[in-house]
């Protein structure tokens, strides 16, 4: 079942936005690009992203007086300070030409009205009267945590618009997509990545690429949860697990993880945090609209932590509405009206009508909070490049740049996609210059027959061992109790421990059908090993980290502790070595010191060296552990100081 | 909460299109299932508890499973529908499910629409054709928000192929670019960033492959999971299509 080899300068793995627009800079720049995807790129989880992308430009009346600045500070404030501060400066000064560039590309970006415009402010109705001047320039919209309005949106469609202008873009430059294709293993030589192993999902077919630059731009790893995630069916963090498995490449951050407030229940289907930002309330069981003695200033819109946070605890203090499918909450967003509800939210009418059978103009929505995005992954350098593996890129979700830290803000997830995928899709250029592949044709049928001999084990194996699906729904329901929104030493040590029972019993499973061709049991065997291996170093990294910072909240040890814990994660998984290495990194440099986020407790334990002695040595640690080469050298983006006189 | 109620107790009969073109000893057939159903239970919901407690061997698609991938297209008692959405309740105690019609199987009720938008998007191409490069530091053209909003209504299409499988001409003329790929150009022409003018739309628009190659069934506009308004994409069109051939005649 072995098929011929395919070389290609630049091979991207994923088809959604980052590994799409990463692509367009490589084909324009005259490489030969080919894109393999699980599935059409169309139907790529970017197509989600409803809300909005951040972008500083400042053109409504809310948005006065923004800047990349500001983005900034939101950025790494939203952070938790564990952003790469100056990968979230590269970003806020780039995301303003990223979504100019996609009205370029033909994204209906919702427009200025000047004049007189009514919209929902906390719960208000405001009239604001917008400037003639700024008539038909792209319109903001606020999201959680930001200072500003700051999202551009297309409607309730943004990602789906996007993403389709972006595939546009591809089709027109020529670039070759394999669809129904997964890459299950990449070819490599232990310091430089030479391209990755194909799975056809047509006819179960492997086959070895070739390529002088690889992208892994495969999205997040929500699916170790399940179906507690808002994340598409194929977000099982593949990417992420190829590159794990190298034994080389570390993963950065795995125990970030953001859970979104408002999945709709029982599905987990994400309904837009624009629900909040365009003033949407949530309720108790009670109908009590808590966050507002809770959060008085932010309310509904602190960041996703924060009000994820607060409505685990209402439904553990017996607040929730209970269900079988377990206990939710309520958005409201009836006060809105008709109108509002079916043009400006519209894909949320359409979910709750089709989904739950409910109008949201008359009826409460159920929801709760749901793991929605993975801030750790791949980790890469400030050119995307993976640490310890030359020619192998990262991009978007699946990459730990590090733009999040501990939390990804609102609206900036789809700004990333683009802004990396131009950033890394130069890089990539740079890299597929001048080498030769004629010498890895070895490699490359090494790497062919490693992996097509794993799906051989799982055909050959037999007898009543136990069932891949059972073995993913325990799984999932290790990470949600022991690995979710709360966590304690006590529960992660369970749940680290549940993990490794899991990984053996997967060595144990057997398939219940044999068929020929992509045969879908076996093509998800092939990655639960891959899955239960992301769960645990996600558990594991949990466990060691001994602070709450973002979305990692520990409530033994509720405070930040940046004296102790200011750095990044990293794990390695040498290969046939029984457990993960782990070690940690500093952020990188520090411009704006660590402090309060604005929302959130105050309290935390602070940094005991001064910021200049933690950014004495940022370059050399972090270059021991595996960080290559950047085009510049480290801190030259930084604006030092830019700031203060923004706070 | 005025859920959706179920009938409580029904057990639900899935009579399943199979067939595994990669597998010599398939052959095209019918095959039965039955489930208890539960609340809220759609065919997303159903399928895959058929493939993990019953047959894994079966094949089809979801991604999002929230109706805006389009991934999932499929025929439930004969009507092209959203597999994701459609929820048993609102179905009679037996569900048929076949794949979708025009496209090409890939087994059992998975199909190729993938290749089928790539190929309709090169045909009509579904890009803004611009003279102007980007310019990175230039401030972005001004657009008129009814402008961008209406082609935000035509740029909603998922693409999940139910209007082609819908479409009576699509079935029977392999050419006809059908109401989604229609419904591409409009978005087209009507977007001011698109320098196409109507002589270039004329080709295009105006062959028994395009919108004259409608026979007016009107299938796609009733089915359409986006309801896309497809009647008065049509009728654009066909004015389009009018005023070009007009302004040629003089």
């Amino acid at each position: 079942m072995s098929g011929a080899l395919v070389s290609t300068d630049v091979l991207v793995i994923g088809g959604g936005l980052a590994g799409e627009r990463c692509a367009i800079e490589a084909a324009a720049a005259g490489h030969d690009v080919l894109i393999l995807s699980l599935v059409p790129p169309r139907r790529s989880h970017s197509c989600a992203a409803q809300g909005g992308m951040q972008a500083s430009l400042a053109n409504c009346v809310k948005a006065d007086g923004d800047n990349p600045t500001l983005h900034f500070l939101d950025t790494v404030r939203g952070s938790d300070w564990g952003a790469d501060q100056e990968v979230a400066r590269i970003f806020a000064e780039e995301a303003q030409i990223a979504v100019r560039e996609l009205a370029h590309f033909g994204v209906p970006w919702t427009r200025v009205r000047g004049g007189k415009n009514s919209y929902f402010i906390k719960g208000e109705r405001v009239e604001i009267e917008e400037s003639i001047e700024n008539d038909g320039l792209i319109m903001h919209r606020d999201f959680g945590g930001t200072a500003k309005w700051r999202a551009c949106y297309a409607a309730a469609g943004t990602g789906h618009a996007v993403l389709y202008a972006v595939d546009s873009e591809v089709i027109r430059l020529g670039v070759t997509v394999r669809d129904r294709t997964e890459a299950v293993e990449l070819i490599h030589d232990g310091s430089r990545c030479w391209g990755a192993v194909a799975r056809c999902l047509r006819t179960g077919e492997h086959y070895p690429i070739l390529a002088k630059a690889t992208v892994i731009a495969t999205g997040g790893y929500g699916r170790i949860y399940g179906q507690f995630t808002t994340n598409a069916t194929i977000n099982e963090g593949m990417g992420a697990a190829i590159a794990l498995n190298t034994g080389v490449v570390p993963l950065g951050n795995m125990e970030a993880v953001q859970f979104h407030p408002t999945g709709l229940i029982p599905s987990g289907i994400l309904l837009t945090e624009g629900c909040r930002g365009d003033g949407g309330y949530l309720l108790n069981r009670d109908l009590h609209r808590f966050m507002v003695e809770l959060e008085p200033h932010k309310q509904e819109l602190a960041s996703r932590d924060v009000v994820s946070r607060h409505m685990a605890q209402q439904m553990r203090d017996g607040k929730g509405v209970e269900t079988p499918y377990g206990p939710h909450l309520w958005l409201d967003i009836r006060h809105l009206g008709e109108e509002h509800v079916t043009t400006k939210l519209r894909e949320v009418f359409d979910i709750t009508r089709d989904f739950v059978g409910l109008h949201p103009a008359h009826d409460l929505i159920p929801v709760r909070p749901t793991q929605h995005y993975s801030m750790g992954g791949v980790r890469v350098n400030k050119d995307g490049e993976a640490y310890n593996l030359a020619g192998l890129f990262a991009a978007g979700e699946a990459a730990c740049w590090d733009m999040h830290g501990f939390n990804r803000l609102g609206g900036n997830s789809l700004a990333e996609t683009i802004v990396a995928g131009r950033i890394v899709g130069r890089s990539v250029v740079s890299h597929a210059e001048g080498f030769s592949l004629d010498a890895k044709t070895g490699l490359a049928f090494e790497a062919n027959r490693h992996a097509e001999s794993r799906a051989e084990e799982w055909l050959g194996r037999s007898g009543d061992g136990p069932n891949v699906f059972e073995l993913r729904d325990a799984m999932a329901t290790t990470m949600m109790d022991k690995v979710g929104i709360f966590r304690t030493g006590e529960e992660l040590r369970e749940g680290v421990d549940e993990l490794h029972t899991l990984l053996g019993e997967c060595d144990r499973a057997v398939l219940r059908s044999k068929v020929p061709g992509m045969n879908p049991e076996l093509t998800f065997a092939l990655r639960l090993k891959n899955m239960l291996r992301l769960a645990l170093v996600t558990a594991e990294g949990a466990l060691a980290r001994t602070e709450s910072r973002g979305a990692h909240y520990r409530t033994d040890y509720p405070l930040r502790n940046d004296a102790e814990w200011l750095n990044r994660t990293l794990v390695r998984w040498p290969v046939d070595a029984p457990e993960p290495n782990y070690s940690y990194e500093p952020v990188g440099l520090i411009d704006l010191p660590p402090g309060h986020r604005g929302y959130g407790s105050d309290e935390r334990i602070e940094l005991t060296v001064s910021v200049d002695d933690y950014n004495g040595d940022v370059d050399e640690k972090q270059r021991e552990h595996g960080k290559l080469d950047t085009v510049e050298p480290i801190g030259t983006r930084i604006q030092w100081g830019a700031w203060e006189q923004a706070v | 909460m005025t859920a959706r109620t179920t009938q409580a107790g029904r057990r639900l009969r899935f009579e399943i299109f199979r067939y595994n073109p990669e597998d010599p000893e398939s052959a095209p057939h019918m095959q039965t299932f039955e489930l208890d159903e539960t609340p809220y239970m759609s065919i997303f919901i159903a399928l895959n508890e058929i493939r993990e407690k019953q047959d894994p061997s079966l094949q089809y698609d979801f991604a999002c499973r929230s109706a805006i991938c389009g991934s999932c297209g499929m025929m439930v008692n004969g009507r092209p529908s959203l597999g994701c959405r459609t929820l048993t309740s609102d179905l009679p105690d037996v569900i048929k499910l076949h794949p979708l019609p025009v496209f090409k199987l890939i087994g059992d009720l998975s199909v190729d629409t993938g290749t089928w938008f790539r190929e309709m998007v090169e045909k009509t191409e579904g890009w803004i054709h611009a003279q102007e490069a980007f310019d990175p530091d230039a401030q972005e053209a001004r657009m008129d928000d009814d402008t961008a909003a209406a082609i935000y209504e035509n740029d909603r299409c998922i693409e999940c192929g139910c209007c082609v499988a819908s479409c009576g001409a699509a079935n029977v003329n392999e050419e006809f670019l059908g109401p989604a790929g229609l419904n591409r150009i409009a978005r087209f022409a009507m977007d001011p960033r698109d320098e196409r003018d109507d002589a270039d739309w004329f080709e295009v628009v105006s062959s028994q492959d395009g919108v004259f190659g409608c026979i007016g069934l009107m299938a796609c506009h009733d089915i359409c999971p986006k309801e896309l308004p497809l009647l008065e994409v049509y009728g654009y069109l066909r004015r389009k299509a009018l005023s070009s051939a007009m302004s040629r005649r003089s």
